[in-house]
């Protein structure tokens, strides 16, 4: 039987994964791949409690809330990206390091 | 070994391997397509969760929605810095990487040390549940009762989170709008 452990211990190596993606990569998509593998880590573990709880399906509903809400951030992050790489010519976050005007 | 824990440690070494290779990869698109091998891994286990409904949501939001968009900016303003990024190589063993190698495993560490001490499998709430009858089972039919649930109880955040996907969504337009239309 897989217990929670399992489950937690997983998502816990998935939101480390996200996290070192996040920390070491030099292109904004990379980093919003790694946002969106910590969100799937967090994901992973409301699903995996709702399936204590099967009168008010709290767990499941959030869960889909979360994706929603990654969905969203998505495509306002990448809309963010294609304007800065029209005025920076580049999408490395660290050469980004100048104001408007 | 029952069916269903193969399939979990099978799913499990899929999900952590694919996003190990989205982690190690120097290119870019290879990785892209790694991350969709992830997310289809994850699907799997919401699934040996006992939340198929979850689970098409997974595949149908992300594979089909987030990967694709993702995908096409990509193509839209990754082309030189794709050709940047390749000159230098071992970037996974650089120098510069060690201190968030370094913080990524202290933090893994800290983690599963918090899972194993708070005894996640005898939490008091998970017993109360399985005494009350109140665990899903492997029989048992959950779309309708989700239906329900997301229709009465939880009918403020989900006018909320659709509310909050179209402003994000017109926003994203906007933003993504040529500079001369403007």
């Amino acid at each position: 039987m897989i217990t929670m452990t399992h489950y937690l211990v997983l998502s816990a190596g998935l939101f480390c994964i996200g996290l070192y993606v996040i920390l070491a990569k030099q292109n904004a998509v990379q980093i919003l791949i790694g946002i969106e593998l910590m969100l799937n880590a967090a994901i992973l573990n409301l699903v995996a409690f709702s399936r204590f709880d099967k009168l008010n399906n709290s767990g499941q509903t959030f869960a889909l809330f979360a994706i929603v809400l990654a969905a969203a951030s998505t495509a306002v992050a990448l809309a963010i990206i294609l304007n800065v790489y029209r005025r920076y010519r580049t999408i490395d976050p660290g050469k980004v390091n100048q104001l408007k005007d | 070994m029952s069916l269903v824990t193969v399939m979990f440690y099978l799913m499990a070494i899929i999900a952590l391997g694919s996003a190990l290779y989205v982690a190690a990869s120097k290119n870019l698109v290879r990785s892209v397509f790694m991350f969709f091998v992830t997310l289809f891994a994850l699907a799997g286990l919401y699934v040996l969760c006992l939340a198929d409904f979850v689970a098409v949501t997974q595949v149908v939001v992300y594979v089909g929605g987030i990967l694709v968009l993702i995908l096409f900016a990509f193509m839209l303003s990754g082309r030189e810095s794709l050709a940047g990024l390749q000159q230098s190589k071992n970037r996974l063993f650089a120098v510069q990487n060690l201190p968030a190698f370094l913080l990524v495993t202290l933090f893994f560490v800290v983690l599963v040390n918090i899972v194993i001490m708070a005894g996640v499998d005898n939490l008091p709430w998970l017993k109360q549940a399985e005494k009350m009858h109140n665990v899903i089972q492997p029989a048992d039919v959950t779309i309708n009762n989700l239906g329900v649930n997301l229709m009465t109880t939880y009918l403020l955040p989900f006018e909320a989170i659709s509310i909050l996907l179209l402003m994000a969504l017109v926003g994203a337009a906007h933003l993504a709008r040529k500079e001369e239309a403007l």
